[in-house]
């Protein structure tokens, strides 16, 4: 199935300039997964997003349609066909 | 008023006066200063890096009397004081005796920022945005808000001639949409939190077409708070309280009162003394609060229920920096219960005659329950900040306060409501 991965501003160097860019993953796919296919499709970028422990980032906020993934389960949030993954930069606002 | 001589910054264009360039606070990568607010290596938060030149009490003190007094210190141009801005800053320290009695405290003060032009602290962080969206060439200013922020870019976009976007959630009290529709520009309610509201924004911020002071201007607009620490300093006598209660929203003014104390000291402009710096929230949005009493650095976001709507964001960009202020001064981060936020407004204008928003509800009350639990001393000189205004928040008290009774137009009448009230 496609997702749609938007991409912030300063990760567009991976993505040649694309503020959006799709990837395929399995059905009953996870977040993770779904930053696996975005690492293999733009080498480097799943980096930014995770830290060495593969955790994501402290200042780094990733919705699955409208939900914090923190809200949720975190990387292992599920994607269904169609959803929309944004990375955020979190140090916004206030 | 005597101010360093800058070179033009690396735009160009106009000076940003003793600002040097963007630096990571994670991991120290330094970028140019312009619409860039995370670090492209690891996402953390950019902070503006100065070389200082030439600041003294005497600079200061010959400055106009708003915060613009403080543009060496600041990412601004020398000639910032003659430019459309609101002119926001140095208001009023005042001296909370009655207060200070109240609650069995030896010396208090209540910096008052709800005198400032749209009557909250916004105005001043507004004011270096604004001034660095304009030298960065965008003519639509914007901004996520809870209602303070919004007033303060709407107005302050007007001043300026620059056109505004102002993105709200749909739930704020009547005091802050009202307040800022009437300033013209755009008024966008989302239906959702301020989290929600703050998300779309960062995503619009993406396309750099517009100057968000809150997320890609954010950099510059931070620094405004500093001024607030500076004039405390100043207005004390040019020294350092030994305690201070700051509202947390995001934490940002919580590390800027920090950071202006630290540059103060470091200029030599104060005596070096210890300070403690609390933090305040509402019980219903207090990840910051709730982080820090278990000891992490972690913040969990919530989903924020409480009356105190100018702080009610759930996910924090600021919250582990607030921690850290509060771990290494030796302060504390507390929350009080909607009903505690009530009464703190109500003690604060009591006792003071300063009517304050929610927010500053929050701080008194919070001042008064760390008071109870020790971690504050009550004979050290102590500042709570207020920073903003009750005219904003009505619905908060208007519950519970009202007129003593309604009579007919009649002297007897009069004569003995004033005789039930007490007065006679």
């Amino acid at each position: 199935m496609s997702i749609t991965v938007r991409v912030p501003t300063i990760l567009r160097t991976y993505t040649d300039g694309a503020a959006e860019v799709s990837v395929e993953v399995a059905d009953g796919a996870s977040l993770a997964d779904v930053l696996k296919a975005l690492e293999a499709n733009h080498a480097g970028i799943s980096a930014r997003v995770l830290d060495d422990n593969g955790a994501l980032r402290r200042f780094v906020n990733i919705y699955v349609g409208d939900e914090d993934v923190r809200f949720t389960d975190g990387l292992n949030t599920p994607v269904s066909a169609g959803a929309t993954v944004s990375v955020i930069p979190a140090v916004a606002g206030g | 008023m005597s101010t360093p001589t800058i070179a033009a910054n690396d735009a160009g264009i106009e000076s940003a006066g003793p600002a040097r360039c963007l630096t990571c606070r994670e991991c120290g990568a330094e970028y140019p200063l312009e619409a860039r607010y995370a670090c492209e290596q690891c996402f953390g938060p950019l902070e503006i890096s100065y070389d200082f030149v030439g600041v003294t009490r005497q600079s200061i003190q010959a400055g106009p009397s708003n915060m613009w007094r403080y543009a060496g210190l600041l990412p601004v141009g020398p000639d910032v004081n003659g430019g459309k801005n609101l002119q926001p800053g140095f208001t009023h320290l005042i001296k909370a005796d009655n207060l200070a009695k109240a609650l069995g405290m030896r010396a208090l003060w209540v910096k008052d920022d709800s005198g400032n032009p749209t009557h909250s602290f916004k105005d001043r962080v507004v004011a270096v945005a604004l001034e660095n969206g304009r030298r960065l060439g965008f003519t639509t200013v914007a901004c996520a808000s809870t209602g303070n922020l919004a007033n303060a870019v709407a107005a302050a976009a007007a001043r300026a001639g620059l056109k505004s976007c102002v993105v709200i959630p749909h739930d704020l009290e009547d005091g802050k949409t009202v307040t800022t529709a009437v300033y013209g520009g755009t008024l966008i309610e989302i239906e959702g939190s301020y989290d929600d509201v703050n998300r779309v924004c960062s995503e619009v911020a993406s396309d750099d077409e517009w100057g968000f002071v809150n997320v890609n201007l954010r950099p510059y607009y931070a620094e405004g708070s500093k001024t607030l620490g500076y004039e405390v300093a100043e207005q004390l006598g040019w020294r350092l309280p030994a305690q201070v209660v700051v509202p947390i929203a995001s934490g940002s003014l919580m590390t800027k009162i920090d950071k202006a104390f630290t540059e103060f000291i470091k200029l030599g402009l104060v005596q070096a003394s210890p300070y403690k710096i609390f933090g305040a929230q509402a019980t219903g949005c207090s990840p910051v609060a709730t982080a820090w009493k278990a000891g992490v650095d972690v913040i969990k976001p919530q989903k924020p229920n409480t009356i105190a709507k100018s702080l009610a964001i759930g996910n924090p960009a600021d919250g582990p920096y607030a921690i850290d202020v509060a771990n290494r001064t030796g302060g504390a981060i507390e929350d009080v219960t909607d009903d505690e936020v009530v009464e703190g407004i109500r003690l604060l204008a009591q006792t003071e005659g300063i009517f304050g928003e929610t927010a500053g509800g929050v701080t008194v009350a919070c001042l008064r329950k760390l008071l109870a639990q020790g971690l504050i001393d009550p004979n050290a000189d102590t500042v709570v900040l207020n920073t903003g205004d009750g005219l904003k928040t009505l619905d908060a008290v208007s519950g519970v306060v009202g007129p003593t009774a309604t009579i007919p137009a009649s002297l007897e009448q009069f004569r003995a409501a004033v005789k039930e009230a007490g007065l006679s």
